[in-house]
């Protein structure tokens, strides 16, 4: 078993998502256009560099704390669909991580499928749908797998990293039933989903930090 | 892209500084970027507030004002705006009798609405009711989509809402009566070109000189149907005929027929299109109580129009032609 992970490299994992969805703000705002309004690169961007500045601000004790600022901040900042779910998201990873001072890979293992009912509570998708649920739920999946076969959390990340790109991936050829995507009926096959895309980022930063 | 700007960034908040400059008896609250009536909250009054994405201009703020919206929450660039916002506004406009959120059926603006409402009732003890509108008959109402998006039949509904709130009707009869106009009215858009949000630069789809996109959204989002340019009587059945055949309108029924230019599209051309509509429903039998045309909910500058009847009775027509005095609809004062 892996050791807990102190605030400061989960901080450090939230640092690193803000960096990468400003790397690729056009990419996303460009999935968007194709299948939506061309503005989710933009969006997640300006809701991730408040967070960030939120950070800096007054920067969190406590994992818990981090995650409900970040997830606060994305929902007073982001609009759209993408704010309430992407903040519901980071919300309920904190409350589920709470005031400990370090976290476990159990914990957070934890946190993140509750941010997953979190984001399927408030957005009501389910697999298949074409959304950011089809990248977070292997994601979640491959971690819980992970570490239950004696993985340490690095190499949980890794496997959750690779199940959430492929979710990612396998999105373009899906038919999009939930947002806006959906009005477009078979006209939404053959594109990948932003939202997923962002959800493959956050599980890449992941694996960026020092885990 | 050719546009009057300054910093594309900066388009929703000088814009709002310009409503506020040239609408002294508004006033704007720049922080929560709230448009709101200088009297607001009315002691005893059901406050009622909308809001949206920014570039549907006059929708919403301009409709605030005597006997239609009390508050309107302007998002950035067709994104709804956050919860924030929309508790602030509530907050606002609330004079004790109750607070209508009306809310426009897209994913993210039902969601950031349930979380404003979810934190009044938690923070204020406000009253709120929302009315979600749903009239665009291009969307399939299904469990396969999002729903139907709500369009034209918005406007209908804050003018008439609005009328209802002005005469002292309690919370309940207001959301009843945005809900009937809600159930009873229908929409449908036809896309000339695409449109350009400031920030982005280029159009969000691309639409040949020879083609129209029928069933558009009001966000650029492309329509079901591809089709190549037709003359406007074409286009103006393709619109009419699912619109009757969804409620469905009847021989003899009272309708508002409201022709909407989504931004781009010349006033003279929208009444070509309403010269059209008019001979399709007299075919139909269906009866043109009261008109509206012009650019009221709009997609930037799309060229375009869109096509809403709500069918009416004496009450809704009487609160149709109540005073009104905003900055986009102003009559009977």
């Amino acid at each position: 078993m892996s050791d807990n992970v102190t605030t400061a490299v989960l901080e450090e994992w939230v640092r690193s998502f803000a960096h990468l969805v400003a790397e690729n703000r056009d990419l996303l705002t460009e999935l968007d256009a194709a299948i939506g309004d061309a503005d989710h690169g933009s969006n997640m961007d300006r809701g991730m560099k408040a967070a960030v500045a939120a950070l800096d601000a007054s920067p969190p004790a406590t994992a818990g704390a981090l995650f409900s600022k970040v997830g606060m901040t994305l929902v007073s900042t982001v609009g759209g669909a993408s704010g309430p779910l992407f903040g519901t998201l980071f919300l309920r990873i904190g409350s589920t991580l709470g005031d400990a001072e370090t976290t476990s890979p159990a914990a957070l293992a934890a946190a993140l499928r509750a941010g997953l009912d979190g984001v399927v509570q408030r957005g009501k998708a389910g697999p298949e749908d074409k959304t950011m649920y089809d990248a977070l739920a292997p994601a979640a999946d491959a971690l819980d797998q992970a570490l239950a076969e004696g993985a340490d959390l690095a190499a949980g990340l890794r496997s959750a990293r690779d199940a959430a790109a492929a979710g990612r991936d396998a999105t373009t050829p899906m038919l999009a039933r939930k947002g806006r995507a959906s009005y477009l009926g078979e006209r939404s096959v053959g594109h990948q989903d932003p939202g997923a895309t962002s959800v493959a980022l956050l599980l890449e930063a992941a694996t960026l930090a020092a885990f | 892209m050719k546009k009057l700007i300054n910093d594309p960034n900066d388009v929703v908040v000088e814009a709002l500084q310009g409503i506020e400059a040239a609408h002294p008896e508004l006033r704007v609250d720049h922080q929560n970027k709230i448009i709101h009536r200088g009297d607001a909250p009315r002691k005893g009054k059901v406050g009622i507030i909308s809001g949206g994405g920014s570039g549907h201009e006059p929708l919403h703020g301009g409709f605030v004002g005597l006997g239609m919206l009390d508050a309107a929450c302007a998002g950035e660039m067709f994104t709804s705006p956050v919860p924030d916002q929309m508790l602030a506004a509530t907050k606002l406009v609330d004079g004790g009798a109750g607070v209508l959120h009306v809310v426009k059926n897209y994913t993210g603006d039902v969601m950031n609405f349930d979380m404003a409402a979810e934190l009044a009732a938690a923070e204020s003890g406000a009253r709120v009711l929302s009315v979600v509108t749903d009239d665009d008959v291009a969307v399939q109402d299904s469990t396969w989509t999002a729903g139907r998006r709500g369009v034209g039949v918005t406007v209908l509904l804050e003018k008439i809402a609005g009328a209802a709130a002005e005469e002292g009707r309690d919370l309940d009869q207001v959301a009843d009566i945005a809900r009937r106009i809600n159930a009873n009215g229908r929409s449908m858009g036809v896309a000339l070109t695409s449109c350009t949000v400031p920030a982005v630069g280029k159009p969000t789809f691309e639409l040949g000189e020879g083609e129209m996109e029928l069933g558009v959204g009001i966000h650029g989002e492309p329509g079901r149907e591809r089709l190549p340019l037709a003359p406007a009587s074409e286009i103006a059945a393709m619109l009419v005929e699912p619109i009757l055949a969804d409620l469905p309108f009847t021989k003899g029924d009272p309708v508002i027929a409201f022709v909407n230019g989504l931004g781009g599209t010349p006033l003279i051309e929208l009444y070509v299109m309403f010269n059209e509509v008019n001979k399709i429903l007299a075919g139909h039998g269906v009866q043109i109580s009261r008109s509206l045309v012009g650019n009221y909910i709009t997609s930037l500058d799309m060229a375009g129009a869109s096509i809403t009847l709500l069918k009416v009775d004496d009450e809704l027509l009487s609160l149709w032609d109540a005073p009104v005095n905003t900055a986009a609809l102003r009559w009977g004062i």
